[in-house]
């Protein structure tokens, strides 16, 4: 299962920095949230996997997933939500301004 | 009583001030006044126990973990400062008072007035160091917003920006040397670094630390090569700089000499950095300050020289030597002070300041003349004046160094700087109030008002008094001044005008003789002095170092960012991946990569999502140039990492993703349909394949870090949590209660930032127009039915049961998997979702909520939860909780935490709807245009 996820957030890595150097915005923002999930889960897995105990305090259960990379990640994913929207809207300015979606911001035809 | 309100009643007064000027223009000049005597009523308590040699000092711990107090003290030294900016501080306020035009903003004078007296009584009574290096900082910032007071004048901007990069600059290099200090005594607390000279002058970065520090003091009191700043502060009003240049900010730095005087002098790194400096300053401000054709530049010159001569005392190092230091400290402020102010009026009345112009003025204002006498002659050293005592006494020192080799020479140069004193006063006075009336006068002169004279009167009867009764008058608080410079009792002298003929005397005489014949034959030496001017100036030197500064860094900039993200993404990741293969590069042959802890075996449908997954991602990146598609593959994505947080045992997670997932398609969705709705082929294949090449790189090195992580043991922290969550958060569900209890200041930074960037977002919707494309990428014309009927009408049922399933999460949330984020959005989905059936403008019409109000609000009770145990005695945002038994549900908890999750929940609603709402009005407003384009 720890080759699975090293997998998944290797190949989330990769398309995000694929994305994150294409020329146009909305592939960049792409790019951006790509990232965030991978950040997200290796938040989660610093914790190590565990299946099946989450930290829900229960009688007679002793063992349960570490709640702290958890709760860092809840907040990060609303943060990251926060800052896609950000640089979405600034991408749709920016198109407004410019007149084309490029990156660099410049009067391109 | 309580120490620290001396220096910060000013602060408080400086708000104060600044509102009562918009209900009348002199409000601000009395309440100005009065928060300075309101400051000397809180010194009064204090005096009499320091005049008995008592030593108050009052601390409240701040970070004790690095060693920082809110710390003060008041001993003689600090009084003798308090003393002096305070009283001082009232006269220049009458002053300014009427020196101020009907133009100027006297609220913002008098609040910048203010702020800059508390910043330098703070630096007078601050125990601890760091805390005096933070107000000496604030005497930069303060004296900047003061000298650049007429900021549309092209030379206030620039004379303030020159005195705060030059004493900013030395703020920094004080920085360092006080922390030295602080490591070399181990404590950053006056009382323990005055105790400890004797380790301080031992230690090996004595030196480095002396050098620091003196940079420190020497920027500010403008001393040699540092002092160009101080002529050109000159372009502020007048009664600032009789502020800044006679009692304060310069003070400051001779302040800082004195102040450290017992823990760091007494070396011959001290002796010859310090005399020096001081010697130098002495001598070559005041041979500029002879030929300064402008009043104030004369007294600009003539005040770095008085500091020289003050340096150079302290330098010497004896005690007696820096008794007469803090005696000059006195008496120059009293003579320079009442001098800037008679230049103030002279150029008030007259219209103009330069004295190839000025002349025969005793005509008209011989009263002002006579008190810019008595003030000059103090400044000259004049018998019977208070500068001649202290000038005196520094003579005496001078001849003190016998023995040294070179001992003439300390002796002769203060003569010689004597002469130029005496000639630079004699100028000031002779050539200004006597001879022709001058027709070139831009006014017709005459006597000031009444008031603005007090204060000159004030202290020239000061300096008189000073003069002929020193030990009346001024030695009480120069002993103990000088006690507390010293650290000891002060060495014995006799503050008399006569002590026979000796050495001194013949010193003072020939500097007076020689500075009148100096002053005689200033006209051939002002056209040789022209030509000299040339080379002399420091400005300039200063000016060209910061345009090579400019130069430099334009440079810098130039070759790191050519204006290209793709380009700066591209270093970035070049960068990240250099520095993970130096770090494998680091280990040992031996290393492995896979740890020994055990792994868990694979399943068939977690196999399955993950394959979905990585296929999905890679699609997304392969196809990403036909823009929806790839919007429709990122979602999948999204929906199989929120199965891989519900494999891991992370429920709440699992919520949050999806609910998020929903709101940012949703977005991008509305986003994508004023944008292209294809990328053009751009990048050519090499290009492609760099790009492919450099992502997998950093996927593969990101996989195998994943994998040597979890292949290894590991310790956490989270056992705290878990035993914590129900005895001391009162819920179960440990994710939430670590968000709103145990790290709850951390979520309500969170939500502050999610609430500050819907804000942010607002802004930048507001004035966007933009027009959406009317045909999809193959060219098909979207569909015309905009709210199909059956959306609408199940979107219109479903929203009650989905807010009931959102409060049912939001209370559950404590316990099990829910609370305040995912309610947050689930309500922001089902609210959303009626916005897209039914449009912006009619679900609008139907929630007429304020959005702004509900982030405002979320805020306002996350925050007031977190005050409310402060009121009852709790470190803030501690929670409480307690059960209740409710009919039907049955037991329920109620937990002071539930109120802040409140909070967080409508931050999140209000925060996502903003930024969805607004967005969609765009698409209205669109809308709009296509079909009134259409009618027309």
């Amino acid at each position: 299962m720890e080759l699975l996820i090293s997998l998944i957030i290797g190949v989330l890595t990769a398309s995000g920095v694929y994305l994150s150097l294409r020329g146009r915005t909305f592939p960049v923002v792409l790019g951006l949230t790509f990232l965030s999930y991978a950040v997200n889960l290796f938040l989660l897995v610093m914790g190590r996997l565990t299946i099946g105990s989450p930290p829900i305090i229960t009688d007679g259960i002793i063992q349960y997933a570490d709640p702290l990379p958890q709760a860092l990640v809840l907040t990060a994913i609303v943060i990251s939500f926060g800052m896609t929207a950000f640089v979405i809207v600034l991408a749709l300015k920016a198109f407004s301004e410019m007149g084309n979606d490029q990156v660099d911001g410049q009067h391109k035809p | 009583m309580n120490l620290s309100l001396i220096a910060l009643t000013p602060f408080l007064g400086a708000a104060f001030v600044a509102a009562i000027s918009r209900m009348g223009r002199l409000h601000a000049a009395w309440g100005a006044g009065l928060i300075t005597l309101i400051a000397l009523a809180f010194l009064f308590p204090f005096i009499a126990g320091v005049f008995s040699g008592q030593v108050v000092v009052q601390s409240v711990s701040w970070i004790p973990l690095l060693g920082l107090d809110f710390a003060f003290r008041l001993d003689g030294l600090g009084l003798l400062f308090v003393l002096l900016i305070l009283c001082i501080g009232l006269l220049i306020i009458l002053y300014a008072r009427y020196y101020l035009s009907e133009r100027d903003d006297m609220g913002r004078f008098y609040a910048y007035l203010l702020m800059f007296m508390g910043s330098m009584l703070g630096i007078a009574t601050s125990e601890n160091i760091i805390q005096l290096l933070i107000f000496w900082e604030l005497t930069s910032l303060s004296s900047f917003l003061l000298i650049s007071y007429w900021q549309t004048r092209h030379e206030s901007r620039m004379g303030a920006r020159m005195a705060l990069a030059v004493t900013g600059g030395g703020g920094l290099a004080l920085l360092g040397g006080f922390i030295l200090l602080g490591e070399i005594v181990g404590s950053y607390n006056l009382t323990d670094i005055l105790a400890s000279g004797d380790l301080i002058r031992a230690h090996d970065l004595y030196l480095p630390m002396l050098i620091l520090v003196l940079l420190g003091a020497f920027t500010k009191s403008a001393q040699f090569p540092f002092h160009f700043w101080l002529p050109n502060a000159m372009a502020a009003p007048t009664p600032v700089s009789a502020y800044l240049h006679s009692a304060t900010m310069v003070k400051a730095g001779v302040f800082l000499l004195a102040r450290l005087f017992p823990a760091l002098s007494g070396t011959s790194a001290w002796f010859w950095l310090v005399c020096i400096t001081g010697l130098a300053t002495l001598v070559i401000a005041a041979y500029i300050a002879m030929f300064k054709h402008d009043l104030k530049g004369l007294l600009a010159y003539s005040t770095i020289s008085h500091l020289g001569l003050i340096t150079l005392l302290f330098g010497i190092g004896t005690p007696m030597a820096a008794l007469a230091g803090t005696f000059h400290i006195i008496n120059h402020a009293i003579f320079k002070a009442s001098l800037f102010m008679a230049a103030g009026i002279i150029h008030h009345e007259t219209g103009t300041r330069d004295m190839r112009i000025l002349s025969g003025l005793w005509k008209y204002m011989p009263y002002t003349g006579l008190l810019a006498m008595v003030a000059a002659a103090s400044m000259a050293g004049v018998p019977l004046f208070n500068g001649f005592l202290s000038k005196e006494m520094f003579f005496a020192e001078t001849l003190s160094v016998a023995g040294q080799p070179w001992d003439w020479l300390l002796p002769a140069t203060a003569t010689l700087a004597g002469i130029f004193a005496v000639a630079y006063s004699l100028r000031f006075i002779h050539t200004v109030f006597f001879g022709e009336i001058s027709p070139d006068l831009p006014k017709q002169p005459h006597e000031p008002p009444r008031w603005m004279k007090v204060p000159i009167e004030i202290l020239v009867a000061l300096c008189l008094l000073v003069g002929i009764f020193p030990a009346l008058t001024v030695e009480p608080i120069l002993d103990i001044a000088a006690s507390s410079v010293l650290q000891s009792p002060v060495p014995d002298h006799d503050l008399a005008i006569w002590h026979g003929f000796n050495t001194a005397l013949y010193m003072s005489i020939t500097a007076l003789v020689g500075g009148i014949i100096l002053y005689l034959i200033r006209r051939p030496l002002f056209v040789l002095q022209e030509r000299l001017d040339k080379w002399l100036s420091f400005k300039d030197l200063y000016e060209l170092l910061l345009a090579k500064l400019f130069y430099l860094a334009n440079a810098a900039v130039h070759f790191l960012d050519k204006q290209s993200l793709q380009r700066m993404v591209l270093i970035f990741i070049l960068f990240i991946l250099a520095l993970g293969l130096s770090g494998v590069s680091g280990m040992d042959a031996g290393y492995s990569l896979t740890g020994g802890r055990a792994t868990l075996p694979i399943d068939g449908v977690s196999l399955l999502v993950a394959l979905v997954i990585a296929a999905a991602a890679v699609a997304t990146a392969v196809m990403h140039r036909q823009r929806l598609v790839s919007l429709i593959l990122l979602g999948t994505v999204g929906l199989g990492v929120s199965l891989v947080f519900v494999k891991f045992s992370a429920p709440d997670l699992a919520l949050t993703q999806l609910s998020v997932e929903v709101v940012t398609i949703v977005l991008m969705l509305l986003a994508l349909y004023f944008l292209p709705q294809e990328s053009p082929n751009e990048s050519g294949g090499w290009l492609r394949s760099r790009d492919a090449m450099i992502a997998s790189a950093a996927g593969g090195g990101v996989a195998l870090l994943v994998w040597a992580v979890l292949t290894r043991p590991y310790e956490t922290i989270a056992d705290y949590f878990l035993e914590n969550s129900l005895p001391a958060g009162g819920g179960t569900n440990v994710v939430n209660v670590i968000l709103v209890d145990f790290r709850g200041y951390d979520t309500l930074g969170e939500i502050t930032v999610l609430g500050l960037a819907g804000l942010g977002i607002y802004a930048m919707l507001e004035q966007l127009k933009l027009a959406g494309s009317s045909h999809d990428g193959q060219g098909r014309a979207w569909d015309t039915d905009m709210h199909p009927v059956i959306m609408a009408s199940f979107a219109r049922l479903l929203l009650p049961l989905a807010l009931l399933v959102s409060l049912f999460i939001l209370l559950r949330g404590h316990n099990l998997p829910g609370g305040g984020f995912i309610a947050g959005l689930i309500t922001a989905v089902a609210l959303v979702m009626q916005y897209l059936a039914n449009g912006v403008v009619w679900t609008q019409e139907r929630i007429p909520f304020n959005l702004h109000a509900i982030i405002g609000y979320g805020l306002l009770i996350a925050t007031a939860t977190g005050l409310a145990s402060w009121y009852f005695g709790y470190p803030f945002l501690t929670s409480t909780f307690s059960h209740i038994h409710w009919p039907v549900i049955g037991e329920f908890e109620l937990a002071s935490a539930m109120a802040f999750d409140l909070g967080v929940y409508l931050v999140v609603v209000g925060a996502t709807l903003l930024i969805l709402v607004y967005l969609g009005l765009v698409h209205h407003q669109s809308h709009q245009m296509k079909v009134r384009k259409r009618i027309r």
